[in-house]
């Protein structure tokens, strides 16, 4: 647990915001909505909450995070080249040849990541198998895994949140991304989720409903999973917007997976904070 | 050769991978509900804390594998084969092959074996769509001896390993002091007029079929070829070389298996002549293990007949 204010959070989270947006910018490609969704849970896990040491990214007793949206890994390309994960001039190559930073998440190239994503529906089955090994291997290691709510349409999930019911799985941290857009349409349009907060109950988390964009709301919920002795798995509904931060992209489906021209590029950079 | 005596090698997988969990308490076993049909059980009972069962859902059970995996566990997830290559396909592709970690997967009920069982549960397309994902390796041992030394070589070796078992007795070819390496074949006799190359439980037919040629006059050299990927060049090479008339023989489709791979080599060499004999891209159906192979013409009598054919 790192020490920073709630004030620091929120402007970092704006950083990351315009590093990300960057990095989209000069790839001309990615995939910006849902990497901004996800900001103020990134920032929270990688500036606060992870014990973790970017000196040893393989240090075996680090807590884990796994971005089981993975198309939204600029924002979390961000937050490691922030932290010196690697140098910052990676950031510059998004989605280029040779590229430690590849479209989606690949932990054999890029320092930090600790699985590869990309495919949805998979990352959290990796996360119960980390979170079982370190209950087996008396490990205090946590494991944190975003998920996103168009994801939640994938079966594999639903098998692996009653894994972690099953083996107990108290180190395991579930954030549901929810800003309530996936490709093709809203959540409800496509397969409405209904009440997943009264689900993951049901499946035998302990649960918490917030809005995940707001960083206090996100500080409190994690200050109450520190405080927790549930013995359960931990499911935080972050109720989010997609492309936060950039009027034009919030709520819009559009801006899923395309990149800002140069006109959009300076509109969003000022509208985060930037010069 | 007792070829009298019949063990599934299934059986060889179940007594080697205790012997391998007592050893090294980094071996796990993540089980898919089929752990008493893939003979799991006594690990299970005997390593309790090295094993878990995530219930009918491979798809979990491969994740589970790599998140093991990638703490320094090396687990053998274990299912059938139609299962444990089609159901989980992708997950293998993405968290364990493309990420390149050290998880294997053992699967029972290997080509037409689960004969009674009917086609849904006859894994017949495994190897061949395992063979084309970069980073893994694909092997089925012909016997029980086999199965138990090729499953020490998987655990000792890194990285993503495919073994395939039968879930019927297959005759015993081997004795404990066989070396088997992975990516090596096994010549189990010379022979100058033919080569015939087999994989799993069709090995025996090879040899069987090798008995019956030698009856009228023809040499055929024998080989296991327990694992099609990666391939050994050098051995088909050779074949191709010093006879240049191979029939392949598997219990697997005859589409991208042992056949296909062994053409490969022979195609861009330029040389020699391939026979293939495997299953003929069709479906199975619950019947005796023996009428289904029949079907498809994996027998001694074809393989004779293809051999004494490619002699005029």
């Amino acid at each position: 647990m790192k020490d920073i204010s709630i004030g620091e959070l929120k402007d970092r989270a704006q950083d990351l915001r315009r590093k990300a947006l960057t990095m989209i910018y000069e790839a001309q490609s990615g995939h910006p909505g849902g990497a901004f969704s996800a900001a103020e849970i990134v920032t929270y896990l990688y500036f606060k909450e992870m014990n973790i040491d970017p000196k040893n990214p393989e240090w075996p007793d680090r807590d884990r995070f796994i971005l089981s949206k993975g198309h939204a890994c600029p924002i979390q390309y961000a937050a490691l080249g922030t932290l010196g994960y690697f140098p910052e001039e990676e950031m510059h190559k998004l989605r280029k040849e040779g590229s430690m930073l590849q479209g989606h998440p690949n932990m054999r190239k890029c320092p930090g990541i600790d699985i590869s994503t990309g495919s949805l529906g998979q990352g959290l089955s990796v996360g119960v198998g980390m979170a079982v090994a370190g209950k087996r291997d008396g490990k205090k290691y946590r494991v944190y895994v975003v998920i996103g709510d168009g994801e939640l349409d994938e079966g594999e999930l639903w098998e692996g949140f009653m894994a972690a019911n099953a083996w107990g799985l108290d180190n395991l941290v579930v954030i549901l991304d929810d800003n309530g857009l996936q490709l093709d349409g809203t959540t409800d349009e496509i397969i409405p989720h209904l009440d997943v907060v009264k689900k993951m109950d049901a499946f035998g988390f302990e649960t918490y409903d917030i809005d995940g964009n707001d960083m206090e709301q996100v500080v409190d919920a994690f200050g109450k999973i520190n405080a927790s002795s549930s013995g359960k798995p931990k499911f935080i509904d972050a109720r989010t917007v997609k492309g936060k931060g950039v009027s034009y992209m919030e709520n819009q489906l559009g801006w899923h997976g395309k990149a800002p021209n140069d006109e959009e590029y300076e509109i969003a950079m000022k509208e985060l904070g930037g010069r | 050769m007792n070829t009298e005596q019949r063990i599934a090698t299934r059986v060889g997988f179940g007594e080697e991978i205790v012997a391998l969990g007592k050893e090294n308490k980094d071996i796990y076993v993540v089980d898919i509900d089929i752990g008493k049909s893939c003979k799991t059980q006594e690990f299970r009972k005997e390593l309790p804390m090295q094993h878990l069962n995530v219930g009918i859902a491979e798809q979990n059970g491969a994740g589970v594998a790599a998140g093991l995996a990638t703490t320094g566990k090396i687990p053998f997830v274990v299912t059938y084969a139609v299962f444990g290559s089609l159901r989980m396909a992708e997950q293998i592709r993405q968290e364990i092959c493309y990420t390149n970690l050290n998880v294997k997967i053992a699967c029972s009920h290997g080509g037409l074996t689960p004969a009674n069982d009917g086609a849904s549960h006859q894994g017949i397309e495994d190897m061949g769509v395992l063979r084309t994902i970069p980073n893994m390796r694909v092997v089925m041992p012909a016997d029980y001896y086999a199965a138990k030394a090729l499953v020490r070589q998987a655990a000792e070796i890194y990285g993503p390993v495919y073994l395939r078992f039968t879930r019927d007795a297959v005759p015993v070819i081997y004795d404990e002091n066989q070396k088997f390496e992975i990516g090596k074949a096994i010549q189990i006799q010379d022979g100058s007029d033919v080569a015939l190359i087999a994989n799993g439980d069709t090995v025996i037919l090879a040899i069987r079929a090798a008995e019956e040629l030698a009856k009228e006059g023809i040499s055929a050299r024998v080989i296991d070829m327990h694992t099609i990927k990666p391939l050994d060049v050098d051995c088909v090479k050779a074949c191709i070389d010093d006879i240049g008339k191979i029939i392949t023989v598997e219990d697997h489709n005859i589409i991208n298996g042992l056949g296909s791979a062994v053409c490969e080599v022979a195609a861009e060499s330029g040389k020699g002549i391939v026979k293939r004999i495997g299953i003929r891209d069709q479906f199975g159906e619950s019947a005796p293990y023996e009428r289904l192979l029949a079907k498809n013409g994996i027998t001694v009598e074809n393989i004779v007949e293809t051999a004494k054919a490619l002699q005029k």
